[in-house]
């Protein structure tokens, strides 16, 4: 039994226990302390009807204002998506050539085009749109395009893809193998050819010549390349798939070429012309001028 | 509940004592500045200490505390501190402040929305929050400053608490009447006229309520706005939730709680208790003065026997917080001098000299009861302590002026892209690209120059300027009173190697304020 007793100085009680000297007074809490405690039960009991609170086998009791979390983040998410509505109307409506001219809307679509490539993208292409050399992911930073860089073109790509079986519409270019055509040194030759157009060797007649025969109908005379067929630059510092003599030869004989899904019809209209924007903004994208070879860049000037 | 009180009528003493082993033991508590002081060790003493039955107690009870009116020096001070702050709290919002068109014209404005806050002349942005933190670093140390010179001068006089407090006690009085007549009507069974009252004075402890948490809102919009939005049910919601809030505890607090909130739940006494020593100002019942007490009868009768303490408890009446001063130093005692003014005014009457209870340090006191000269109260004050607490605070204060005063208010940051580091242009050139933020802290829009240093070579273009106008210098526009993100992208010829650089941005007015970041250009190694 605790020996309790009270304390001379404070006039307090002590709780009875000693150790070594030392007791603890027990100062009794004040009374609107206590109505505290009841009222944090008072709230307990309010809250478990109010809210989910029991643990059931497979879900917990519904609270009587039912309210849950799912529920709350599919308000949420709604309520974003109606605050997304306006934007995604207007560039619904905007035709993309329009599109850099309303600069608020641009940047809305650049930003709304991040996610979604974050999303599709980023597997192929990277997370930075770097690609990647070693298996022929193309880079969508720099200023160098197969298909057209500006807003449309880059939209007309996302749509329809490239080479994809199906849809008329595709992009679509096919390289012959020259397996078997050339012995080492023509095939030497050509290489050395190729890379003289970006000044990375010498050229030479006999290279020019197999050129001129093979490769100049589509890459053109000075290595100029051709959007309108999808046929490379290679006059260019940039390489698809890298520019080492073994690189080239690989795709001189045996061409290994891309393919890119189709967007069309897995993501909405407004979402390929927010990807179109953001891929554009990534620093290399054109204008409408310099690519009117381009299939689609008939403008249209009624907006 | 199980609370059985003691059954002896209140304010009747047990004076009983128990005499064990030669120490008189009394069943009653003895207040620390009358127990003699070798009664805290006494229970060190290798005894087993009386066995006492104590009813248990689980919890404290109250003790409504009247206060009985009061004049006096430390009351007028007291309304004066009250008024400068109240007036101080009401009417700040409401002082205009002209920033121009592009930023609000509230002198005193905490824009949480934009994350701004104004002050005068000063603004402050959310990534200078450390003259926030130094603020409240020299409000902490000047609370340390005004404890060690004047003790609990805070307590007793600004705190918020004890500026409401007393302004409920104030009602109190104005409806109940003084204290007595509030005792009685504390004790009156409850008629209807009990009910009108009671309903009357907490209607005004709501609308004392309602018009703190009003005020309050002013502070964080545009006064008028929000005044006339709040009318019209307009206002966000967090205004009202604020005002219902800060109303249920303004009247909580100070309407109900008062006395209880300084000995229970605030940590600020605690604080002081270890902050004070024998040279702190303190209100003090200079005992060796006053005890034994005895009335002006009975010392008329026995002149040699009684102090001066006629035991009227004039300063127990008047105490807000409802202690008896006499029993020393406490927790409770918020040193506001209320029963200074009452004593002394006793002391008058009775023909003694005042100062029975008064500000003084316990030093001061030892001197005096022991006959010697007391201090004066500047050579109280001017402690090393206390100059050495105001030079840190000075010190702090001084070293904030001298940040804002010359802080600048254009700012680079420059984040550089790392996925991918470069980038080969067709043309063989490596491009770079770079987030920069652009601070413009000035109330109106400003032209800045982006320019590239010490990288030959380089052109720069962003996400709003095309690549064939690029150059080593660009011009933008950042809006009044904002940061704006500027894409840029740097690209020098084929063969420039890996190196830092600078981006230096300057303001294109006459201010000419500039920044400089280095950054880093990453360019392919094997070429």
């Amino acid at each position: 039994m605790a020996n309790k007793r009270i304390d001379q100085p404070t006039g307090t009680p002590t709780v009875g226990h000693e150790w070594d000297g030392i007791e603890e007074l027990d100062t009794p809490l004040p009374r609107w302390w206590l109505w505290t405690f009841y009222l944090t039960i008072a709230f307990a009991v309010g809250y478990v009807i109010a809210y989910p609170a029991w643990p059931m086998i497979d879900r917990a009791t519904e609270g009587v204002l039912g309210w849950s979390s799912r529920g709350e983040l599919a308000e949420e998410m709604s309520a974003a998506d109606q605050a997304r509505a306006t934007m995604r109307e207007q560039l619904a409506r905007i035709p993309i050539e329009r599109l850099p001219e309303d600069g608020p809307l641009m940047q809305q679509a650049v930003a709304g085009g991040a996610a979604a490539f974050r999303v599709n993208c980023v597997q192929c292409h990277g997370s930075g749109a770097a690609g990647s050399q070693e298996l022929g992911y193309p880079n969508l930073n720099d200023d160098d395009w197969l298909w057209g860089g500006d807003l449309k073109a880059i939209e007309y790509t996302l749509a329809h893809g490239i080479r994809q079986a199906g849809d008329d519409e595709t992009r679509s270019s096919v390289m012959p193998p020259f397996a078997g055509a050339f012995d080492t040194a023509q095939l030497n030759a050509l290489t050395d050819h190729v890379l003289a157009f970006s000044g990375k060797a010498e050229s030479n007649p006999v290279g020019a010549r197999i050129y001129a025969d093979n490769c100049a109908a589509c890459h053109g005379i000075r290595g100029e390349g051709d959007r309108a067929q999808g046929a490379p630059t290679l006059n260019d510092a940039i390489w698809l798939r890298g520019s080492s003599r073994e690189a080239i030869k690989q795709q001189i004989l045996d061409p290994r070429m891309g393919m890119m899904p189709k967007w069309e019809g897995r993501l909405d209209p407004v979402t390929l012309k927010m990807l179109a924007a953001y891929v554009h903004s990534l620093g290399g994208g054109e204008d409408f001028v310099e690519v009117a070879e381009d299939p689609e860049v008939a403008v249209d000037e009624q907006p | 509940m199980n609370n059985p009180e003691d059954n002896r009528p209140p304010g009747e003493r047990d004076w009983s004592v128990v005499v064990e082993d030669g120490i008189a033991k009394s069943n009653q508590p003895v207040s620390s500045a009358v127990a003699d002081p070798a009664a805290t060790t006494r229970r060190h003493e290798p005894h087993e200490p009386a066995r006492e039955h104590l009813p248990e107690r689980l919890y404290e009870p109250r003790k409504a505390v009247h206060n009985k009116r009061i004049d006096g020096p430390f009351r007028r001070f007291k309304w004066l501190v009250m008024l400068v702050t109240l007036g101080i709290y009401y009417v700040t919002p409401w002082i205009r402040w002209d920033r121009g068109p592009y930023a609000p014209d509230q002198a005193v404005l905490v824009d949480l929305a934009n994350r701004r806050f104004y002050m005068f002349s000063i603004e402050i942005w959310p990534h200078e929050f450390y003259f926030v933190a130094g603020l409240l670093i020299m409000a902490g140390i000047g609370l340390f400053l005004v404890t060690s010179a004047v003790g609990r001068a805070w307590c007793g006089y600004a705190c918020p608490q004890t500026v409401w407090t007393d302004l409920f006690q104030h009602v109190d009085r104005f409806v109940d009447g003084d204290r007595n007549a509030r005792i009685r009507l504390d004790a009156a069974p409850w008629t209807w006229s009990k009910v009108a009252r009671r309903a009357f004075k907490w209607s005004i402890y709501l609308f004392i309520g309602f018009w703190t948490g009003g005020a309050w809102i002013m502070y964080f919009a545009d006064a008028p706005t929000l005044v006339e939005d709040f009318w019209r049910g307009e206002a966000a919601s967090v205004a009202y939730i604020t005002v219902a809030v800060l109303t249920l505890t303004t009247v909580t607090l100070g309407g109900f709680m008062r006395e209880q909130v300084c000995i229970y739940m605030c940590p600020w006494p605690r604080i002081q208790t270890a902050m004070m020593d024998e040279k702190s100002l303190l209100v003090t019942y200079k005992d060796w003065r006053g005890e034994p007490r005895g009335s002006v009868k009975k010392a008329a009768k026995n002149p040699d026997r009684f102090g001066d303490c006629i035991d009227c408890t004039q300063c127990v009446q008047v105490c807000p917080t409802g202690i008896d001063i006499r029993e020393g130093p406490q927790i409770g005692c918020i040193t506001c001098g209320l029963c200074i003014d009452a004593c002394d005014r006793v002391m008058d009457d009775i023909g003694r000299p005042p100062g029975l209870i008064d500000y003084a340090t316990l030093e001061d006191c030892e001197r005096e009861a022991a006959g010697e000269a007391v201090k004066s109260p500047w050579r109280t004050l001017l402690r090393p302590r206390a100059i050495a607490y105001t030079m840190i605070w000075a010190g702090i204060g001084g070293a904030l002026l001298f940040a804002l005063g010359t802080r600048s208010h254009t700012e680079l940051t420059v984040a550089p892209d790392r996925n991918p580091p470069f980038m080969l242009m067709s043309d063989g050139s490596v491009r770079n690209s770079y987030t920069l933020k652009i601070r413009n802290m000035e109330s109106r829009p400003r032209a800045m120059e982006i320019a590239v240093e010490s990288l030959p070579g380089a052109l720069m273009w962003t996400d709003t300027i095309n690549r064939d106008e690029a150059s080593a210098t660009q011009r933008v526009t950042v809006p009044a009173d904002l940061v704006r993100a500027v894409r840029a992208y740097v690209a020098v010829p084929a063969g420039t190697a890996a190196q830092q650089f600078e981006f230096r941005i300057t303001s294109l007015d006459e201010q000419r304020e500039t920044d400089v970041v280095e950054t880093r250009f990453d360019a392919p190694e094997d070429e």
